[in-house]
């Protein structure tokens, strides 16, 4: 298949120094950043063509370019939008062409705002992502997985696999990562094991996760693939939504990811992996300070009240010591579970349900799915139907399993 | 002759203008060219590095976009040089821009706190204001004589 095209809608990433990063990452996924070609008249035109009025002449070009996009004037397989962090005009702008491209154009399309510090690898699996819905909407729209195939999933935290034969999952393994081919190993030879299979039985691997690249070439796989679309086909999948729409919620270890679904396929999603405060690590230091195992805060947190504790910041260090300062005053255990719980929950629904088109149902996936307090938390934010599927915490691994099955026949 | 900074500080209008009147016009151009020309450097397209926006930290703190602190970084050094200047306020695209209205906002603060002489001026929308528009650079310009006097002004 030739090279896919993803248009760049942006302002400030030449003066950031980081257009390099943006073009290595999308190379590194065989894409080409290309950028619309747009007249003087119109850029001045495109306000009012948009509607939305602007200061900055960079994003009076951006609304330009978006414009051409989507009537036509560029042809594009996909859309990066871009803007500088902490930029406020700029966010309204990214927003704004964000929902317009995908509305409009039914591209896919992902956003960033980056600052200085934004590299090539940050970008990698957001690129990979997006070009693989552009490229491979065939292997996406499997709904059945059929012969035998494994999955891995090598996440920051645990690492997952799982060996499905004809539609059904036959045996996991789930271990703690340490080092990515012996964890890897590990939880292979325990799915292997459970589910009875041989290893040389097995028709199609696919790999997924951190330690992705380096699996792929251990284990042969057939599919080497981010999270972000492993885990839509695997949330739709498991929670039997493959028509229609539905919002993926993924909490994880060391980032998160809020993926917005249409016919299992990602249309808008976004990737936050700058504040451990919104992660499955500061449930994890709730627990031990409170002296429970991860496994049972969930269930702590259902009979406690979030609101019972005074909660002064989201940071994983200042939210911790809120907790024990709470706990200093006698606070109840199941108030603070319950409270830590809410306050992952809330960051992401402010800092990344902002950015994806929530609708219902909203599956929550990963690990932390299985701490019930946390999709409790996000129910009540959200009002919204919110469904944990069986083998949640195996997404990854399932989606892999499912997408490489794709594999056999080819 | 005196280095008259212009804003925006691409302008090859403002650019030409000052060259005629025998003064030396800073332009963001030639800190481009720079850095386009210095061997060793690869950050296309204009060859600014994610080491630049931290050289605009001198001019303001992280929480600013890292787009304006990098711009910022290549209007330093003209910034520093310059003896006089040249602001127009609402230039369409085509005059010369920098892309970024909080950039040039801090600019003309930044340029104002020099007590260097400044003309400020708006786009001319006629043909009579265009003829008034040079004929009031060319009398600041003319007015600023060599390096020394502008300074002292």
């Amino acid at each position: 298949m030739s090279e896919i095209e993803v248009a760049q809608i942006s302002c400030g990433s030449e003066y950031t120094g980081i257009q390099g990063e943006v073009e290595s990452a999308a190379e590194q996924v065989g894409a080409k950043i290309i950028f619309p070609d747009i007249d003087l008249e119109e850029v001045e035109a495109a306000e009012a063509k948009f509607g939305l009025r602007v200061t900055s002449p960079d994003l009076k070009l951006m609304l330009a370019r978006a414009i051409s996009v989507v009537e036509g004037h560029t042809t594009a397989d996909a859309v990066f939008i871009g803007t500088c962090f902490r930029c406020a005009e700029g966010a309204l702008v990214r927003n704004e062409i964000r929902r317009y491209i995908h509305d409009k154009s039914g591209l896919p399309v992902i956003s960033y705002s980056y600052t200085e510090r934004t590299t090539a690898d940050t970008l990698l699996t957001r690129m990979e992502a997006l070009t693989t819905i552009a490229k491979r909407r065939s292997l996406l729209a499997r709904e059945k997985q059929t012969g035998i195939t494994a999955g891995i999933d090598s996440g920051s935290t645990t690492t997952k696999a799982v060996i499905m034969k004809d539609n059904e999952i036959l045996g996991f393994g789930w271990v703690s990562s340490t080092d990515v081919l012996k964890s890897a190993e590990e939880a292979y030879s325990t799915a292997l094991k459970e589910s009875g299979i041989e290893r040389d039985a097995v028709q199609a691997t696919g790999v997924t996760g951190y330690g992705r690249f380096i699996l792929g070439k251990a284990f042969n796989a057939d599919l080497v693939q981010e999270e972000i679309t492993v885990n839509s086909k695997g949330a739709v999948y498991l929670a039997d939504r493959q028509k229609g729409a539905a919002t993926v919620i993924d909490v994880g270890g060391m980032d998160n990811k809020a993926i917005s679904v249409q016919d299992g396929i990602p249309g808008i999603f976004t990737m936050g992996g700058i504040c451990a405060g919104a992660s499955g690590r500061f449930l994890e230091m709730t627990a031990k300070r409170l002296g429970v195992d991860i496994t049972e805060l969930g269930k702590l947190a259902l009979s406690g009240t979030a609101s019972n504790i005074s909660m002064n910041s989201y940071c994983i260090v200042f939210g911790i010591q809120s907790l024990v300062n709470s706990l200093s005053k006698g606070a109840r255990h199941e108030d603070v579970a319950a409270a830590a719980c809410y306050s992952v929950a809330e960051q992401v629904f402010e800092q990344q349900l902002q950015e994806v088109e929530v609708r219902a149902p909203v599956i929550m996936v990963g690990g932390t799915a299985l701490i019930e307090g946390l999709p409790q938390a996000m129910r009540e934010l959200l009002q919204a139907e919110v469904i944990v599927p069986p083998y949640a915490q195996l997404i990854g691994a399932v989606g892999s399993a499912l997408l490489s099955s794709g594999f056999i026949e080819e | 002759m005196a280095n008259i900074f212009i804003y925006p500080s691409n302008s090859l209008i403002l650019y030409d203008l000052v060259e005629r009147f025998d003064h030396a016009p800073l332009a963001v151009m030639q800190e481009i060219k720079k850095r386009v020309t210095t061997a060793g450097i690869d950050s296309p397209p204009l060859n600014i590095t994610p080491e630049d926006p931290k050289i605009g930290l001198k001019y303001a703190a992280v929480e600013v976009p890292a787009g304006v602190r990098g711009r910022m970084s290549l209007l330093d050094p003209l910034i520093e040089a310059a003896e006089a200047a040249i602001f127009v306020e609402d230039a369409p695209i085509g005059f010369g821009c920098m892309g970024c209205q909080r950039t040039s906002e801090l600019v003309g603060f930044l340029i104002r706190a020099k007590r260097i002489p400044i003309l400020e001026l708006t786009y001319p929308t006629s043909d009579d204001a265009a003829e008034n528009f040079v004929y009031r650079i060319s009398e600041f310009l003319n007015g600023l004589g060599d390096s020394k006097e502008a300074k002292n002004e």
